[in-house]
């Protein structure tokens, strides 16, 4: 538990999810007959956070930096590589399927895609309450009063109880999400990008309803997003990943308003903002190029060849450690920002020129 | 004489189960360098606009009136010859899922030389130059090396890159976005952002951006557009749209956006879902989830009607003045009552 007390900053509490030094990695095999791993993966390379009962805990991060492979490995839908998950007091990292089914229980899923997600050939009310029937949680009429309770809850009109899943539209989809993972009780929700394909007059409903229900029955959320705006609006804390590693995890307030790590910083300079005088006078950190290669990710710190403050020598070949900044934040960075926001010089990589490059055809 | 201006256009469309009236009477123009943002939820008709504008509209079944001048000349008009040859070179259109929009089996390479080659008489040479050139304007690194590469073999943003790369090759003096940077992660999207403003000012290309992240409005568009169901709920200048909102539909989605400039508890949202196109709701057509509806609002349409003291800031709401700018200025003070 050490370590996982350190990425919490020395803060230690109810914890109902401990998750350390997870790590993922898909093996790269080539060969038919004999296969022999040529390479790997590092999809999740050695994260460590907790969450406490009743918070959220947001993870945000560009595409392919892991957030939603380390969900599948909390949830047991993948093994992990390497790494402890604790779950309530109890080590589930090694646990059977058969070991794990009472435990499903307390912990459900929330996925992006509200199409996707619901079988199209079932009735919202069997897919409501398939995991009432897994779980054997009541008799027929017992199980149906509650989905009608829940459909009720989430803000559905409980005599669609027979429609198909293509009867709603995206944001009525996305509550029957909501209603599903409610109706065993869990402890935690893990919502995987629950909004990005909403509308944002959708995502404003399907936020609030999240908001009242963590409220009203006690949950526990892990937000995965990569829209910096709603994961403020919605977590206590936030963790910013990189790379398959944890770049930052501090509480909200201070995460958005004093980022150590320059990643979080140009992550946060990067969310446009709906005013335009703000928007107007603010200055990007332009990130160059992409995410890199997870198969061959670079040496030491993982974000040293597009950081504004790479020091040659130092960046490429010492990997920082996450350490404490002030209660509860913690950054992983030789050269943590002092201020916030930064000026426009030190948002700009060391020899680069002034202005961008633009040759004019 | 602005350089597109956009005259009570209505787009129809005859499906098995009656006429849906996608775009129902829409007015606006852009002008030479300008950025014009259109804004509103799916469904709600701005992508229809655009593609209207564009003539790519399947001919079966589709109803279109009104008129689309593009320096004067009527796109909707026009005999299809003399569209292609402005469709490509003196308008150009970014769509918004890269991957869908390159095609899979030629080089990015192969596909710019014929955009070029349709429009130029140049050699085959000199026209992959060209290409190399922009792909280099466009910000993708080696491009000497990318451009005998396959889209597949490109991220999601260098592809939309090559997009935008392929809206250029012909100097288009307009350029319509269609959710540019939707598919995009924060950090790609300001670089694309970026992008577009820096070959606005080099290009002095207008765009049509359209959108529904009212963020990427405030920080790139001059003009903005709302659309509702089919019509414009607001127009004006981003100040305009921003500062002092007149619009209940405008209220809800500027209240719906949780913002890194302001704690909020709760978001403020729009109830219900937007109406059915086929047979839209009598009156205004915002009135079943307006949380200010009045009497009238059932009755009669409100008609696009300009702002006092605002000439060019136009609203289509039969609320008092008195009573909109108070509950704009509560919204910027981020303390508008739910709307419920």
């Amino acid at each position: 538990m050490a370590e996982a007390a350190a990425t919490n900053g020395g803060v230690s509490g109810d914890e109902l999810l401990v998750v350390e030094n997870l790590k993922k990695h898909f093996p790269i095999t080539r060969g038919i007959v004999f296969q022999k791993q040529v390479a790997a993966v590092k999809a999740v390379d050695g994260v460590s956070f907790s969450v406490k009962r009743g918070e959220t805990l947001g993870v945000v991060g560009e595409s392919g930096c892991g957030k939603s492979t380390m969900a599948r490995c909390v949830m047991r839908l993948l093994d992990a590589t390497d790494g402890r998950l604790v779950f309530d007091g109890r080590d589930i990292t090694k646990l059977s399927r058969s070991e794990m089914r009472p435990i499903r229980r307390e912990m459900m899923m929330i996925f992006q895609d509200p199409y996707a997600s619901l079988n199209a050939r079932k009735r919202v009310g069997f897919i409501v309450a398939e995991a009432l029937e897994v779980h054997k949680l009541g008799t027929g009429a017992e199980i149906k009063r509650r989905v009608q309770e829940l459909l009720e809850v989430v803000g559905l009109n409980p005599e669609h109880y027979n429609r198909f899943p293509h009867e709603f539209s995206g944001g009525q989809r996305q509550r029957i999400g909501v209603a599903r993972a409610l109706a065993v009780n869990p402890k935690l929700i893990v919502c995987d990008e629950p909004v990005s394909a909403l509308d944002v007059s959708v995502q404003a409903q399907i936020l609030n309803l999240l908001k009242d229900l963590q409220r009203d029955f006690g949950l526990t959320y892990v937000f995965i997003a990569h829209d910096l705006n709603v994961v403020r609006h919605i977590s206590d804390r936030v963790m910013v990943m990189y790379l398959g590693k944890v770049a930052e995890v501090a509480q909200k307030s201070q995460l958005y308003e004093s980022p150590k790590h320059p990643y979080t910083g140009a992550l946060l300079s990067a969310v446009p903002i709906p005013n335009p005088d703000l928007g107007r006078a603010r200055k990007h950190i332009v990130l160059e190029g992409d995410v890199p290669n997870p198969i061959n990710p670079p040496t030491a710190c993982n974000f040293h060849p597009r950081c504004p403050r790479f020091k040659e020598g130092h960046c490429d070949v010492d990997e920082p450690m996450l350490r404490p900044f002030g209660t509860g934040h913690v950054a992983a960075c030789h050269y943590p920002l002092e201020h916030w926001p930064m000026t426009e010089d030190e948002m700009r990589r060391p020899g680069t020129p002034v202005s961008s490059p633009a040759s004019t055809p | 004489m602005a350089l597109l201006e956009v005259n009570d256009l209505k787009t129809y469309f005859r499906t098995d189960d009656g006429v849906v009236k996608a775009v129902d009477g829409v007015n606006f123009s852009v002008e030479k360098g300008k950025t014009l943002g259109i804004v509103g939820e799916s469904g709600s008709g701005k992508s229809v606009t655009c593609l209207t504008i564009m003539g790519l509209n399947p001919k079966k079944n589709t109803i279109t009136t009104g008129e689309a001048l593009f320096n004067g000349e009527n796109l909707l008009r026009m005999p299809s010859k003399r569209l292609r040859d402005i469709r490509g070179n003196d308008i150009a259109m970014i769509f918004q899922d890269p991957m869908t929009s390159l095609n899979p089996v030629h080089s990015v390479g192969k596909q710019l030389v014929e955009a070029i080659q349709l429009h130029q008489d140049v050699s085959k040479r000199q026209a992959k130059n060209r290409a190399l050139d922009l792909l280099k304007a466009v910000g993708i690194p080696r491009a000497d090396r990318r451009i005998d590469d396959y889209p597949h073999q490109f991220s999601g943003g260098m592809r939309q890159r090559v997009m935008i790369a392929m809206a250029l090759v012909n100097d288009p003096d307009l350029l319509i976005a269609d959710e540019p940077t939707t598919a995009l992660d924060v950090t790609t999207q300001a670089q694309i952002l970026e992008l577009m403003n820096r070959l606005q000012t080099e290009f002095g290309s207008a765009i049509i951006m359209i959108t529904h992240d009212l963020g990427v409005i405030a920080e790139i568009a001059d003009e903005v557009v709302v659309m509702y169901a089919a019509r414009v709920a607001e127009k004006g200048t981003v100040d305009h749209i921003f500062k002092r909102p007149q619009h209940p539909y405008t209220w809800g989605l500027l209240g719906s956006l949780p913002r890194l400039d302001a704690d909020l508890d709760r978001l403020v949202q729009i109830q219900g879902q937007p109406p059915s196109l086929l047979n839209p709701p009598r009156g205004c057509r915002f009135n079943p989830r307006c949380p200010y509806v009045m009497s009238i609002c059932k009755e009669e349409e409100p008609q696009l009607r300009s702002v006092s003291d605002e000439a060019e800031h136009l609203q289509a709401c039969h609320l008092d003045e008195q009573t909109k700018d108070r509950e704009a200025a509560k919204l910027t003070a981020g303390t508008l009552a739910e709307a419920s």
